[in-house]
């Protein structure tokens, strides 16, 4: 049996040797930093979550109906009727929010450790780029259980496109396929959500990883493994990804899945932050609920939109600090000028600006779950206003402080020497 | 290709003339697609006004009403709220409505035709969610508040006349819809021409 299946794996070798060549490539042969440690769990897991959207995404299609008359009592159907249904729902809207969870773990490890710096800027490029599909994903996949969140959460955002000086209201209208969030724009949605954007995504994942494949991966020390090399050009700091990793990662894996079960089964609403009590109202385009916040992973950005006031008759300056506050992160690998790249070999500039820039980025996330007059007002000399407003323009500053002072702080900031080798 | 060895011009023409044009197909094929997106022709004709009959209204019940997908606020104002508006002259914005958001006929102190009767398209002017209705000194609005409507979504805050207040992030007062009085009872929104 065992010599049939070698014969049957050579006569496919032969014809197609190029198999084996990339397995080679990418997992035997690819030789990763012996020095990884729990940061670099978040990679992989972002695609195990990938894969769990798509597969319970698949089952989702065959009973969801993309109409505005049907589209909510088909999700309820799910949820009620077809077997097994509730289950592959909750493990697509919980999938959603971890992979936010795991994305933004994976890109505070790039904060960390410096995975952005040269020669890995295009991965980091791709990376943000797969954030920013991420987040259509989300947005546009919300919509389609039109649910009253549903609803009001694709005005509000088709509405930013909106603001835009001369070509706006031209292009939400273009965005929508109606002069509300209508039938057509929910249809339209579905297909981004369901083909259009994933196959992007897919397309993403992988030049992100053939562009990490090409550099070879980063590590907690900031340092090139590739500088040292055997006589036969294998890195002396490197291991084999496969075995070495693929078993780490299945340890993560495990802990991972223990705790997506436990979130699916016990809490699949995350007290309102994964699944929003209003959304369990149908769509009412005449009423807004009295309490509008978007999902967990977009608030710190909805917190900067409400912060900034309006300028020239205009809402587009909120709009367009919220799209900065993404669109920066593309300048990352240029803002940061330090001589070495792991935050264990800088100084205390760097600590200090990271520790700020993630308070900042928590406190945003926190206020723009809640009302902006959850503090009270400030008194009557410092003009009433609302002392949440305060602070989130507060935080926003200090967002922004942290990428555009970078230049600064990290050229000047007291390093450390780098060591020659991986330490463990 | 050697150093001596120089380009064949014609066929470098050629190839750059094939480019262009397969280029330019492109960009044309591209034009059903994009153009599939624009509202349909249904979606277009979906805009007829609509008659409101406001004899039912209670002064000071909000009246919601769907014209063109969109609530219109009809809403019988108390004496007292339009002796609020008038208070709110400091708090507003633009309290003479000089940005163009309403007909003709209802740029005036109470952005309406007839100063008892509110007639507003209930959408706020930052992001489209609804405002609610807030009475005067809700104790969650906090400072000088007259009554007028607050939206949950960024927190902007409107007087009963629409009139957006200072320091929010709504930037233009609540927008007054084409209407017209059919009779004492009646109201035709969407339309302001008598017969129409």
């Amino acid at each position: 049996m065992a010599s049939r299946l070698m014969a049957l794996w050579q006569w496919f070798d032969a014809r197609m040797p190029s198999v084996a060549q990339e397995y080679r490539k990418h997992l035997t042969e690819y030789y990763a930093p012996k020095n990884f440690n729990f940061w670099y769990f978040f990679g992989s897991l972002a695609m195990l979550v990938l894969v769990i959207q798509i597969v319970s995404g698949i089952f989702l299609t065959m009973n969801y109906k993309p109409d505005a008359a049907l589209a909510f009592g088909s999700v309820e159907y799910i949820m009620r009727d077809v077997p097994g249904g509730w289950i592959i729902r909750y493990i697509h809207s919980t999938g959603a929010s971890a992979f936010f969870v795991v994305v933004y773990l994976h890109m505070f490890r790039a904060l960390l450790y410096g995975s952005y710096r040269q020669p890995r800027e295009l991965i980091w490029i791709f990376g943000v780029l797969i954030y920013l599909c991420l987040m259509a994903e989300a947005f546009m996949g919300y919509l389609l259980p039109w649910g009253q969140m549903s609803y009001w959460g694709a005005q509000v955002i088709v509405n930013l496109f909106g603001t835009i000086p001369f070509i706006g209201p031209d292009l939400a209208l273009w965005i929508r396929g109606d002069y509300v969030i209508a039938d057509a724009t929910l249809n339209r949605f579905f297909a981004f959500h369901v083909i259009a954007v994933p196959l992007v995504l897919l397309g993403l994942v992988v030049v992100h990883l053939l562009a990490l494949h090409d550099v070879g991966s980063n590590n907690p020390d900031g340092i090139e493994i590739k500088k040292k090399k055997d006589a036969s050009g294998k890195p002396l700091d490197g291991i084999p990804f496969h075995p070495y990793y693929t078993v780490k990662d299945i340890v993560g894996v495990v802990v991972f899945l223990a705790i997506f079960a436990i979130v699916m089964f016990f809490m699949p609403e995350m007290g309102g932050y994964f699944l929003e009590a209003n959304n369990f109202i149908p769509a009412n385009q005449l009423q807004t609920p009295a309490h509008i916040a978007p999902l967990w992973y977009f608030t710190p950005y909805y917190s900067m939109l409400r912060a900034v006031p309006p300028l020239f008759n205009s809402q587009f300056p909120g709009v367009l600090v919220m799209g900065l506050a993404v669109l920066i992160l593309f300048g990352l690998p240029w803002l940061d000028r330090s001589p070495v790249k792991s935050i264990r070999y800088r100084g205390a500039y760097y600590k200090i600006a990271l520790v700020v820039f993630v308070i900042s980025f928590m406190v945003l996330a926190y206020l723009g779950t809640v009302p902006t007059n959850v503090w009270g007002q400030f008194g009557e000399w410092l003009g009433g206003v609302e002392r949440a407003t305060v602070v989130a323009r507060i935080g926003t500053i200090l967002y922004f402080l942290f990428f555009l002072l970078m230049p600064w702080y990290s050229r000047i900031d007291k390093t450390k020497p780098v060591p020659e080798w991986v330490t463990m | 290709m050697s150093d001596q060895e120089q380009p064949d011009k014609t066929r470098r023409n050629l190839l750059v003339a094939t480019s262009v044009v397969g280029g330019a197909a492109a960009v044309g094929a591209a034009v059903p697609f994009v153009a599939s997106m624009l509202p349909s022709e249904r979606a277009k004709a979906a805009g007829a006004p609509i008659e409101v009959d406001i004899s039912k209204l209670v002064p000071g019940e909000l009246g919601i009403y769907d014209w063109r997908g969109n609530p219109v606020w009809v809403m019988k104002r108390t004496k007292q709220m339009l002796e609020d508006i008038k208070k709110d002259d400091a708090l507003v914005v633009d309290p003479n409505s000089d940005v163009d958001h309403q007909p003709e006929y209802a740029k005036n102190e109470y952005r309406s035709r007839k100063p008892e009767v509110m007639v507003l398209v209930g959408v706020c002017t930052h992001l489209g969610c609804s405002p609610e209705k807030k009475a005067a000194g809700a104790a969650e609005m906090g400072g000088e508040w007259n009554g007028g409507f607050y939206c949950p979504c960024h927190g902007s805050k409107f007087d009963y006349a629409g009139r957006v207040y200072k320091g929010v992030p709504a930037p233009t007062n609540l927008i007054v819809p084409p209407y017209t009085y059919l009779s004492d009872s009646t109201i035709l929104v969407g339309d302001d021409k008598k017969g129409a």
